[in-house]
């Protein structure tokens, strides 16, 4: 082989080119980018309409089917586990307890970059 | 505001083009309205709600819109003035006009210039619902011929569709158009269609539409609203007994808003 030590050279300053950006934050200390804080709503609020790291999870899913049943089923309400009944209105339930949309749902879409559209139509907040 | 579903669809447009080009109460109150609940309960049957316009009442009070801004409002439509781009769930056409098929050369004046409440007729055999192409538009099991907006892809077949005019398209973002917006209820957004949906918000909470109760405190009382498969109902007995017309009968689409003259 001609030149195996410069293109053994080549190679591995081809990978570590490649690779910079994690070396970097690795030599930062960082696990990526800060999650942001989030305004959870008043504990007299109440819990929310599931359990706290379910929702984190799986609240576009719970969403989802809420419009489909309230507009096409018209089941406009539901009792929860622990017996409260609530209307399923994104405006008005859910932004009923967390009523700053900014400081809550948008905090953190734009940290892991969605962008629903729901508020083209729904309004923002509860309150008007 | 350029919204990820609206990117999506000009997209999926897009491609479909280029396949194309390749392949070449004051009458019925919420009581009886629990009634005709209770009684379709127990027979197992659906409801059939339907709305009853006493033209003569109605057009007593000249120039009255009342049920026209109770509905508008409840619903966050919008006062657009442009005939072309307006948006409207209810309003008022001559009679001439929304009866064309019934005045004749000897049809009086009055008869003729008469203001008649118009609005989407639900329908039994929907247009509108067979050529939606999504199923946005929809036949509910009460009767209401349903708007779901999360479907609607603009496309405005339905628009076409419906004999009766009765459904309108957002041209543009309708939020400057909307005076005082009610967070209850999502006001709609541009590229998707819109019309009355006989307040299936408020029935779901036994309240009368929002037209029907401002009809009743207006004290017009021209308006009726209630579940024609219920015999026992006030609609159904009024409509038994009168003479009522429905717009453009010959088309058998079976519209449940009965007029009378
Ligand atoms: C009765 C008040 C209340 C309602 C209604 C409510 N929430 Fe919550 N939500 C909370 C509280 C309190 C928390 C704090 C976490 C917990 O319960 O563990 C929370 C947590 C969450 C979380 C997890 C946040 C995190 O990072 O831990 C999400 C996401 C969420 N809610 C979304 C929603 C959505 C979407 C709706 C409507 C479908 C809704 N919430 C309705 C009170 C409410
Ligand atoms: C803790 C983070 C977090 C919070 C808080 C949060 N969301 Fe989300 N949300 C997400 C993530 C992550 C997704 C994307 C999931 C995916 O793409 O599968 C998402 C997706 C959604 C979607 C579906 C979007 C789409 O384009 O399909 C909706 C609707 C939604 N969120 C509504 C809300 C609302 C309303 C709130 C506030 C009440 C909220 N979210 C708060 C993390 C969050
Ligand atoms: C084009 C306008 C429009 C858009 C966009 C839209 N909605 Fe809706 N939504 C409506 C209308 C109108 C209703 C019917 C309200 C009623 O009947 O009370 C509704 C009802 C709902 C309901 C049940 C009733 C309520 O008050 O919330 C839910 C839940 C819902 N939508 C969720 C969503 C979610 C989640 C998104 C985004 C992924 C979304 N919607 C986007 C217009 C829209």
């Amino acid at each position: 082989m001609y030149d195996g030590g410069k293109v053994v050279f080549g190679l591995a300053l081809f990978v570590a080119l490649c690779t910079s950006p994690l070396w970097l934050s690795v030599a930062r200390g960082g696990g990526g980018a800060e999650a942001p804080p989030l305004q959870m709503p008043a504990p007299a609020a109440g819990k929310c309409v599931r359990d706290g790291e379910w929702m984190r999870n799986s609240h576009m899913e719970l969403l989802n089917s809420w419009r489909d049943e309230v507009v096409r089923e018209g089941k406009r309400s539901e009792q929860l586990a622990d017996g409260r009944v609530i209307e399923k209105s994104l405006t008005k339930t859910c932004l009923g307890c967390h009523t700053d949309k900014t400081q809550f749902c948008d905090r953190c879409h734009d940290y892991v970059g969605v962008k629903p559209f729901c508020f083209d139509c729904h309004v923002e907040t509860a309150g008007g | 505001m350029e919204s990820g579903r609206r990117e999506f669809l000009k997209t999926a447009a897009g491609a479909a083009a280029l396949g194309l080009g390749a392949g070449a109460a004051s009458f019925v109150g919420a009581e009886a309205l629990a009634r005709s609940r209770a009684g379709q309960a127990a027979a197992g049957g659906g409801k059939r709600y339907a709305l009853a316009v006493d033209t003569k009442k109605c057009a007593e009070r000249e120039g009255c819109r009342a049920c026209i801004d109770a509905c508008h409002v409840t619903h966050n439509v919008p006062r657009i003035e442009n005939r072309e781009e307006e948006i409207k769930w209810v309003w008022k056409e001559e009679a001439e006009w929304v009866f064309q098929d019934r005045v004749h050369e000897y049809s009086g004046a009055e008869l003729r210039r008469r203001p008649v409440l118009v609005l989407c007729n639900h329908c039994d055999n929907p247009p509108c619902v067979r050529v939606c192409p999504t199923q946005a538009t929809f036949k509910s099991a009460d009767g209401p011929v349903m708007m779901d907006p999360h479907r609607c892809i603009g496309c405005r077949y339905c628009v076409v569709g419906c004999p009766y005019g009765a459904r309108s398209f957002n041209w543009k973002d309708p939020r400057p158009y909307i005076e005082h917006v009610d967070p209850a209820y999502p006001p709609r957004a541009r590229g998707v269609v819109e019309k009355c949906t006989m307040c299936s918000e408020r029935l779901a909470h036994g309240l009368l539409p929002a037209c029907v109760e401002a009809c009743a405190r207006e004290g017009a009382g021209a308006l009726l609203f209630g579940d024609m498969n219920d015999p026992e109902s006030e609609i159904r007995k009024r409509v038994e007994s009168s003479l009522s017309l429905r717009r453009k009968e010959h088309l058998g689409t079976r519209p449940q808003v009965y007029y009378t003259l």
